[in-house]
């Protein structure tokens, strides 16, 4: 067998599921879809002594509106963000960019709050937590808390959660008025994780761009909210010396470091060329066109 | 500690005592003697351990046989019968869709969860779909005309 043994723990409430990692003394590791966790364990680079599966804790799977946010459950799958008509109606950049997450039948198994807690600095989730400012509220042995997702990821692979908890749902707030965004990513193969992606949301106010929001991810040990590019957007008409503008000030944004599929310089540039796209098709959709 | 299960693999019901740590593909290919599902990579990149649970495709070597107690399970077996092919594995059959074999139980299985899901309107939406199954022999080309063919009957147009 692949795993090293380990005790399986099935709690059919979060109360029982964060008192059962309470007593793993930091060894225990947190089920929910297993993609991430599965290859870990088979390669045995993590061992833990408990798996605390949340499989039958009932309740953590759902898609709700909840006034300006939409409330997603942890054990939400990826597939069922990719095919709800509330994702794509309230969270459109969210719909774009589910397609891109790994394969099918990754995404038929693969949970929102397992992506986020897992971190991966090249996944989608995370991006767009940050892109649309989402709350994660997670539950530990002292209740429960609220953390802004700018906060929620430290470094790469690491979350700022503590070994006792569990993240229990991802509250997005719907960004009103946003009829210009858009999701470019660019993969080795379809569904790899990312050499580098972008997403940009904004409104249209009387012809230029108002609150905008930009997200980058894979050029960074975190997903990174860039402001500047957002202020460098707001304001801008469209034309091409605002793209490449725009363009301009994402590369000047991010420092990625090289690494086994390509150079820094190389991912500096695609995140350029990204931008740039990302911001002809969003202007595209704000005046109500097709990209 | 073992586990007891019961799952539904393919219309009949198996129970059985597992450790936890045991993964689907290695339940269904040592514990049921169901050698169809295949095994290549073991940690969820290649694609060959597809098997549909509770309707959707999933890695069977990224899940713990323990996890599926009381699921409903497909495998390759599944589909069809020696004499009676399924329509997906009958267009794999006229495409020629496959050469080592290998990959194909995998890529049956997607290949019926993307004609269930998707509109596959497209050769590159075919592909995308295919981009979680590796073939070595690089036969993509006869699998995705297979599927293509598949979609088309799905839709009622000849190709």
């Amino acid at each position: 067998m692949k795993p090293v043994a380990f005790d399986y723990v099935v709690p059919e409430s979060l109360d029982a599921a964060v008192a059962a990692l309470a007593t793993a003394d930091g060894e225990g590791k947190v089920m929910a879809g297993g993609q991430s966790l599965m290859p870990l364990l088979n390669f045995r680079m993590t061992r833990p002594s408990v798996v605390v599966d949340l499989l039958r804790i009932p309740g953590l799977a759902s898609i709700e509106k909840k006034g300006d946010t939409v409330a997603i459950g942890a054990l939400t799958r990826h597939a069922d963000l990719e095919f709800s008509d509330l994702i794509a109606a309230k969270l459109p950049v969210m719909a774009a960019a589910m397609p891109h997450v790994a394969h099918l039948a990754i995404r038929n198994r693969g949970t929102i709050g397992g992506s986020l807690s897992h971190a991966d600095p090249a996944a989608e989730l995370p991006m767009l937590a940050v892109l649309y400012g989402a709350a994660i509220k997670a539950q530990g042995p002292g209740g429960r808390r609220e953390i802004p997702a700018e906060n929620f990821f430290v470094s790469a692979l690491t979350n700022c959660l503590e070994a006792e908890e569990i993240v229990f749902e991802i509250d997005f707030p719907i960004l009103r008025g946003h009829t210009g965004w858009a999701f470019e990513e660019v993969a080795r193969r379809f569904g790899d994780f990312a050499l580098a992606s972008i997403a940009v949301s904004f409104a249209l106010l009387d012809g230029a761009i108002a609150d905008a929001r930009v997200a980058v991810m894979g050029v960074a040990d975190t997903p990174l909210r860039l402001r500047k590019a957002e202020d460098a957007l707001n304001g801008a008409k469209g034309g091409a010396e605002d793209a490449s503008q725009f363009a301009k000030v994402v590369r000047a944004s991010v420092s990625p470091s090289d690494d086994i599929h390509v150079s820094a310089e190389y991912r500096k540039n695609l995140i350029g060329a990204l931008a740039e796209k990302a911001f002809a098709a969003a202007w595209t959709r704000a005046l109500g066109e097709r990209p | 500690m073992k586990k007891d299960i019961a799952v539904t693999v393919n219309g009949c019901i198996y129970e059985a005592r597992v450790e936890p740590r045991l993964l689907l593909s290695d339940f269904l290919r040592d514990t049921l003697g169901l050698t169809g599902t295949h095994v290549g990579c073991e940690h969820g990149v290649c694609g060959a351990c597809t098997i549909l649970l509770n309707g959707d495709s999933v890695r069977s070597c990224l899940t713990l046989a323990v996890r599926v107690d009381g699921a409903d399970i497909v495998t390759v077996e599944g589909l069809g019968s020696r004499d009676q092919l399924n329509a997906l594995q009958t267009e794999f059959r006229e495409k020629h869709g496959l050469q080592c074999g290998f990959c194909t139980p995998g890529m049956l299985i997607t290949g019926m969860d993307l004609l269930k899901k998707y509109p596959l309107a497209n050769d590159e939406e075919i592909r995308e779909g295919l981009s979680g199954n590796l073939c070595r022999c690089t036969g993509y080309q006869n699998i995705v005309a297979a599927i293509r063919a598949a979609a088309a009957l799905r839709d009622g147009s000849a190709t």
